[in-house]
């Protein structure tokens, strides 16, 4: 498995990460030894073994339906760089 | 499928149509799926909003138990398979209402797995649609973008309330069948208080997945489960109500036959329904968005069920929908007509049932569903806003049964509820409104008419038909308390006798 330049430009723009054009080509030599060194675990038998969500043995941590939270407004709003009326304000954004 | 497959006319031949419904459901609960906050509607923006749902650095989400017991709760009623080991996956997108930069939901393992419901055309005839699954996920914030021409506003209440999405096999062969599916739908989560279903609010939402094929290629796809003797599909995103689920396909069907049979190849896309155009428009801008690299959400563990979890919430099913339209067929004998009427909304149902606990089941029936939803529909009004209550209605059913009134006096008492309220016994005392049932005032006042009338009742003998002139001409006299039975077995003697 190995990446090319246009899956680093594509990973970077579904991430949202503005990758100047002269990394690119470092950043696929740097992500191709990773995934080389990950791929070391191929050579692990695994036939038969079920994959694992988690190696916690632990049940999941469950709440009641209450009320316990909001009205908070405030704090909500206090990083935003522009609100009005209470709510978030962004650059246009429609389809 | 009905004898009748619903068919397009093309250049080419007939085209039938192929559909696959997702519905997201909201499911009723106090709180959102992963934090405290509120979820009811209507609040000032923002005010809904935990430090979760805003996606604060460092703050974890911790699951709803009584979300998960509501989803299960609808998988049961949807006969589906529960599973009792399920995941939460990252389905990662950028847009200003998903403070997260993904959504959490359920991609691989949903928590419930294959199930089925019948459904109803409008000619009366059925239908089963498959579900492939429901599984849980988070709603995304409010995007506002005509409170200011160069910006958006967002409101972060809705961030996090908890949905259900449903997803049917690709078992709709109409507009028709589509909106029949998803009233079903709606009935059932409404039964089951998983749903409030209310389509206005956005509590049940579609995305319509439509495609054409000619006669036959469908048959072979059930044959083989093979997917590629179907059309290539466009999805509809978020229709909002059930004309305009009927609309929107009606609009897609004949935009894509007109593609095929110029020669054109249909992309497979994500569209949008214009209800002011009726047209559907492509949403150009998801297409890349489309790759949502799931993986499996780290700061959730896997959701395990207990099975005898599952079966307790089993036992505790209210009655659906088809079980009580057929017990209303059975056991109170009605018709099945009249018992689908009644059980296809639960709060229709539950009245009737109020108003005929104890009364002629039939009788029951046709007040409430002629008279009172005449008048509801009339009015615009629903059931639960109705000025005359259960317990009214029954009262008025009785007094009929026990002949206390006639049928027709029946609708000025009901006029007298609707309007003033009161107790219909003593409304009828009051107002002096009981049927006259003493053969002897009627006598008298039949011996009066034929006396003044004499050569109208010599025609009588000729023409039977004539006698409806008298049996008028008594409840006038009477102001229509005379007991209809009464007057026309007494005329019947003079008269013919």
């Amino acid at each position: 498995m190995s990446v090319t330049a246009d899956d680093v430009r594509r990973i970077a723009r579904l991430a949202r990460l503005a990758e100047p054009e002269d990394r690119v080509d470092a950043l696929v030599g740097e992500l191709n030894g990773i995934l080389n060194w990950i791929e070391q675990l191929n050579e692990v038998d695994v036939e038969g073994v079920q994959a694992m969500t988690t190696p916690v043995a632990f049940p999941l941590p469950m709440r009641k339906d209450e009320v316990t939270d909001g009205g908070i407004r405030d704090k909500v709003l206090a990083n935003a760089p522009k609100s009005d009326e209470g709510f978030f304000v962004v650059p246009k954004s429609v389809e | 499928m009905s004898a009748d497959t619903y068919t397009l006319p093309g250049a080419t031949g007939d085209w039938e149509v192929v559909m696959g419904l997702e519905i997201h459901a909201q499911v009723v609960s106090q709180a959102k799926l992963f934090s405290g906050a509120a979820t009811a509607f209507g609040a000032a923006p923002n005010t809904q909003v935990s430090l979760v749902d805003a996606a604060m650095p460092g703050m974890l989400p911790v699951i709803n138990e009584h979300v998960v017991e509501q989803a299960v709760k609808t998988g049961l009623g949807l006969n589906a398979q529960i599973n009792t080991w399920s995941r939460f996956d990252r389905k990662n997108y950028f847009y200003p209402d998903l403070p997260q930069g993904y959504q959490i939901s359920q991609f691989q393992f949903p928590i419930v797995g294959e199930g089925e419901i019948e459904c109803e055309r409008d000619d009366g005839s059925r239908f089963t649609v498959r579900i492939e699954r429901l599984h849980l996920e988070q709603d995304a914030g409010k995007s506002i973008h005509d409170l200011d021409p160069n910006s958006t506003y967002v409101d972060l209440n809705r961030s996090g309330v908890a949905l259900m999405e449903i997803v049917s096999k690709p078992d709709i062969r109409s507009p028709d069948e589509a909106s029949a599916y998803v009233s079903k739908l709606r009935t059932i989560l409404r039964y089951l208080g998983t749903c409030g279903g209310d389509m206005e609010k956005g509590q049940l939402r579609a995305d319509v997945n439509v495609s054409v094929c000619k006669p036959g290629a469908y048959e072979k796809f059930r044959e083989t489960g093979d997917f590629s003797h179907l059309g290539t599909r466009c999805e509809i995103k978020n229709v909002n109500s059930l004309r305009f689920i009927r609309q929107a396909i009606e609009y897609e069907a004949q935009r894509q036959i007109d593609i095929i049979e110029e020669g054109g190849k249909i992309d497979q896309e994500t569209r949008l329904f214009d209800a002011n155009t009726g047209v559907t428009r492509s949403m150009r801008s998801k297409e890349e968005a489309h790759d949502y690299r799931y993986f499996p959400d780290p700061d959730l563990l896997p959701l395990e069920l207990q099975q005898d979890w599952i079966d307790q919430i089993r036992v505790n099913l209210p009655e659906l929908p088809d079980a009580k339209r057929e017990r209303f067929v059975s056991e109170m004998g009605l018709s099945e007509y009249d018992a689908s009427v009644l059980a296809a909304d639960k709060d229709r149902a539950a009245y009737f049932e109020e108003v005929a606990e104890g009364r002629d089941a039939k009788l029951a029936s046709n007040w409430v569903n002629n008279e009172l939803y005449g008048r509801l529909n009339k009015e615009g009004l629903t059931i639960t806003d109705c000025p005359v209550s259960a317990a009214q209605m029954s009262g008025l059913v009785g007094l009929i049964e026990d002949k206390t009134i006639s049928g027709k006096i029946a609708k000025d008492v009901f006029e007298i509820l609707w309007a003033e309220g009161g107790d219909p016994a003593k409304i009828v005392e009051d107002r002096g409104l009981k049927q006259v049932t003493d053969t002897g005032a009627i006598e008298a006042v039949i011996d009066q008419l034929i006396a003044d009338n004499p050569d109208q009742a010599a025609s009588v003998k000729e023409k039977p038909k004539a006698m409806g002139w008298f049996v008028g001409q008594v409840m006038k006299a009477m102001q229509g308390k005379a007991n209809p039975q009464a007057v026309n077995e007494i005329l019947q003697k003079k008269l013919l006798g």
